[in-house]
């Protein structure tokens, strides 16, 4: 039976719980006009049931489709011949595969033998039962303990507090998973980039100056060992941040400060959604930009003035990431500025300093902290974007401070080395959860700082 | 006196360099508001002037004689292998009969797209009574015509700088002068899925793609993100668990999306084994990528509605779950949706983690259902950016004005949603 299928009779079979339940209880109290005589309203009788029909079903069959892979594999792996089950464990996962791509109908590379063509037929006989016994085995959980629900209604029964226990188990299930999504990024990256730094040691790695993960395939071939250092990897990334700061930053400030300070409403009404707009370019957008209108700008504006200029330079990636983080700088100076006490900026004014002198003399030394905590959050972001470097920084790991050369940043190593076919056990793979690893950390530390920054700072004021 | 009249001296002295000062920084505000809106302006200008013309596609009219004894030599139509690109070419030939020499006939086949074949078999495969007749049919041309008739291709150029030779121009020029070379609206772009030909290559799959993703996304993350939002605004008590939560969500919010693709890679895909490339993947990591936008945007809509009408229903006997259920929910959704809204339109939009899932593959069927290897619209232009083509780099664009068009619709949506639901306590 297809698990759609499945799904959807289960939740017919609620349904009709409901209302099987909810009949019960009226007909326990004889009928509609004594519903007062029940503990809880007619509905939470229903839910009651209809809760007990579908959540343990549903629960195995998660459970179900979660081992069913594994124990299908066992099975089919434990059926075959003495001479394969004793492969080494590359070449049977290789013969596992095999088999399964064939059961499933695809070509296989592997000429088809007759113990291929037999372990195909299990698996997809195995496949078949599996289904066919959860099936069974799901309807009937339902149905049992739906009657055996059905069969404890009682007047007294607390069916709303019991209905309400589930549902606020639910909301602490729900929200829980940002919690469990952050395990989750910490222990994958962590986990790969603890078996990366068995292979590489992380002095090399933090250390050294020499980037470029080409590993052997084979290993009398010569000359590409590969080596780990990320410090070139490192300043790449702090280069393109540098130079997106250096635009974002001071824009990002004045446009805040106009459009707090000196703009009309109209002008502020048209500029501020205009801005939103470049907040909601995605960024394979800026990238496609950078790539191919801004970096040929960057090569002839830089070669007519006497550089020579890479034609992924730093510069052009840089440029554009810091027009793209304009917006998060811009509104959260806006904050920051907005917290500040009117009663600051009218007693400078008061003391006759004219509105530039309230500004940078009164208003932003207050605003201060805001601002930077912002503007950690800015530098998180641009250390963390990715298209626009895939897309416009180069490949090559230079160690350099030139905007003007190309540079590779910790992001477009990552992507480069995990698009494409990848095994999981070469450095070359696990090299890229270690960048991640770092990556996050580094966010992390700047995220933390800087929103509990911001966040301190407005109360202050309030 | 004396002093006070120093001090005004001295105040009015200043005065004037204070005023430019003054101007300047008010000058320098306005130039930093206009660097921004100033790129936005240059971004559209050039996206709409190199993408506009993807949105148009040069064809050529050929007589198209539908030879039973090419197509079926032993009797037998076979449409697999049928030779359909040869009765192109015949037509070819026969138009320019002058056209000699095999060097010189390869050219000429070359100005009319592969993609001409295929909606030869397609005509046929629908209509099997046609073989053996003559057909009039408008074929698309091969992409360096198109970009030759667009103007992208400089014809004062000279012959080894360019990518038609001269003969080549000679020929279109033939088709036009004959009034039987236009341009058309461009359908393929919308009904093709990705190809190596740029006349033939579309969108359909990527936007499919895209559209089975965010149905994933929408599906799990709205009810979950407004679950864990009522949970810590109407339930949770104030102790570390809760603190923990709500500092675990903002930094979520924070973290690069990339790494949210690490975690699909090495969960999803490595532990789980789930299928690579599939939109059910990617669903999963951009609900997680989503999730805490949805959250911060729903509990601002449930602190939005006013205590009074919690302690009213509490007043009146309601348990806390049905205060919640019944009153401050109907309440706060339309502040849920529109959060809902802009964090699908973030998810649309995203790319980096989906390149980690296996998403970058070339695909050039459209996917059918969740499990089937997908692309997505973003990736689908990271793509085609790196294609060195030069209709490519159009096609771009063209992609690029489709996605945001998208985005627009739904920002727009949510616009309206919040101006005409929201209400003010």
């Amino acid at each position: 039976m297809q698990a759609t299928t499945l799904i959807l009779l289960l939740g017919l079979m609620a349904v009709t719980a409901f209302y099987l339940g909810r009949g019960r209880s009226l007909s326990l109290v004889g009928g509609h006009g004594h519903g007062l005589a029940l503990h809880s309203l007619p509905g939470y009788y229903g839910y009651y049931v209809a809760i007990w029909v579908a959540l343990p079903a549903l629960g195995l069959f998660l459970l179900w489709v979660l081992l069913e892979p594994r124990i299908v594999v066992a099975l089919v792996v434990n059926g075959l011949p003495e001479a394969y089950q004793s492969l080494p464990a590359g070449e049977l996962n290789l013969l596992v595969n095999n088999i399964q791509n064939f059961a499933a109908g695809d070509v296989i590379s592997v000429e088809v033998d007759r113990v291929l063509q037999d372990a195909a037929a299990q698996f997809n006989d195995y496949l078949a039962n599996s289904r066919q016994i959860l099936a069974v085995l799901a309807l009937g959980l339902a149905g049992l303990a739906g009657s055996l629900a059905w069969r404890r209604i009682h007047p007294d029964l607390r069916a709303r507090n019991r209905v309400e226990r589930v549902i606020r188990w639910f909301l602490i299930a729900a929200s829980s998973i940002a919690i469990f999504s952050t395990i989750g990024i910490v222990l994958s990256v962590l986990f790969e980039a603890i078996r990366f730094f068995q292979k590489v040691p992380v002095t090399e790695f933090m250390f050294g100056l020499n980037w470029s993960p080409q590993t052997a395939i084979r290993a009398d071939q010569v000359g590409s060992s590969g080596s780990f250092g990320a410090v070139p990897l490192f300043a790449g990334t702090l280069l393109i941040t540098a130079i997106a700061m250096v635009v974002a930053v001071p824009v990002g400030l004045m446009t805040a400060i106009y459009l707090a300070e000196y703009s009309s409403t109209r002008v502020r009404g048209i500029a501020k959604p205009l801005l939103e707009i470049l907040a909601g370019i995605p960024t394979v957008v800026y990238g496609f930009f950078a790539a191919l209108t801004v970096a040929p700008w960057v090569r002839r504006a830089g070669e007519a003035a006497g550089f020579e200029v890479a034609s992924e330079s730093a510069l052009a990636a840089g440029l554009v990431m810091g027009i793209m983080i304009i917006p998060l700088v811009s509104s959260l100076s806006d904050d920051a500025i907005n917290a500040v006490p009117s009663a600051m900026r009218d007693g400078a004014l008061g003391l006759g300093s004219t509105r530039s002198e309230t500004m940078t003399k009164v208003i932003l030394p207050a605003a201060l902290p805001g601002i930077v905590g912002g503007i950690l959050l800015a530098v998180s972001r641009a250390i963390g974007e990715t298209m626009i470097v895939v897309m416009a920084a180069g490949l090559a790991a230079n160690l350099t401070a030139n905007p003007f050369a190309a540079v590779t940043t910790v992001t477009v190593q990552i992507v480069t080395l995990l698009v494409g076919d990848q095994e999981f056990d070469s450095a070359k793979t696990l090299a890229a959860f270690a960048l991640g690893l770092m990556l996050f950390v580094v966010t992390l530390f700047l995220n933390i700082i800087g929103l509990s920054v911001v966040r301190k700072y407005r109360e202050q004021y309030d | 006196m004396s002093t006070d009249r120093t001090t005004r001296r001295k105040v009015e002295a200043g005065l004037p360099r204070r005023r430019r000062k003054e101007a300047r920084f008010k000058v320098l505000g306005m130039l930093a508001t206009a660097v921004g809106i100033l790129f936005l302006g240059v971004f559209f200008a050039s996206l709409i002037g190199k993408g506009a013309s993807a949105f148009k596609q040069t064809y050529l009219q050929l007589e198209i004689e539908l030879s039973e004894t090419v197509l079926a030599p032993d009797g037998e139509l076979d449409l697999a292998f049928a030779d359909f690109e040869g009765l192109v070419r015949a037509s070819l030939r026969r138009e320019l009969p002058d056209v000699t020499g095999r060097q010189d006939r390869r050219e000429l086949y070359r100005i009319v797209s592969i993609g001409a074949g295929y909606q030869l078999r397609d005509l046929v495969a629908g209509n099997p009574e046609l073989l053996g007749t003559t057909q009039s049919l408008w074929v698309p041309a091969s992409s360096n015509i198109d970009m030759l008739i667009k103007g992208n291709i400089d014809a004062s150029l000279a012959e080894a700088l360019r990518p038609v030779s001269d003969k080549q121009i000679a020929w279109v020029e033939f088709f036009r002068e004959a009034g039987r070379l236009e341009t058309r609206f461009n359908s393929a772009l919308f009904s093709n899925g990705d190809s190596r030909e740029p006349e033939l290559a579309g969108i359909k799959g990527a936007v499919m793609g895209s559209l089975y993703m965010l149905m994933v996304t929408m599906v799990l993350s709205f009810p979950i993100g407004v679950a864990a939002a009522i949970y810590l605004e109407e339930f949770a008590p104030r102790n570390r668990w809760s603190d923990l939560i709500e500092v675990n969500i903002n930094n979520l919010a924070a973290v690069p999306s990339i790494v949210f693709g690490l975690l699909g890679l090495a969960v999803f895909i490595n532990w789980a084994a789930l299928p690579r490339s599939a939109p059910l993947v990617g669903g999963l990591v951009l609900t997680l990528l989503t999730l805490p936008v949805i959250i911060i945007a729903s509990r601002a809509a449930i602190k939005a509605v006013p205590p009074s009408i919690r302690e009213a229903a509490l007043g009146l006997g309601a348990s806390q779950t049905q205060v919640v259920f019944h009153h401050v929910l109907p309440l706060a959704m339309p502040g849920m949706l529109t959060g809902a809204i802009i964090g699908m339109s973030r998810a649309l939009g995203e790319s980096a983690p989906l390149l980690m899932i296996g998403m970058v593959a070339f695909i050039v069927d459209v996917p059918g259902s969740l499990t089937d290897p997908a692309t997505a619209l973003p990736v689908q232009i990271f793509l085609w950016a790196d294609s060195p083509e030069r209709a490519f780099a159009e096609r771009t664009s063209a992609a690029i004005i489709v996605l945001l068009g998208f985005l627009l619709v739904m920002n727009l949506t949510a616009v309206i949603l919040r101006k005409r639901m929201e209400r003010k306590w």
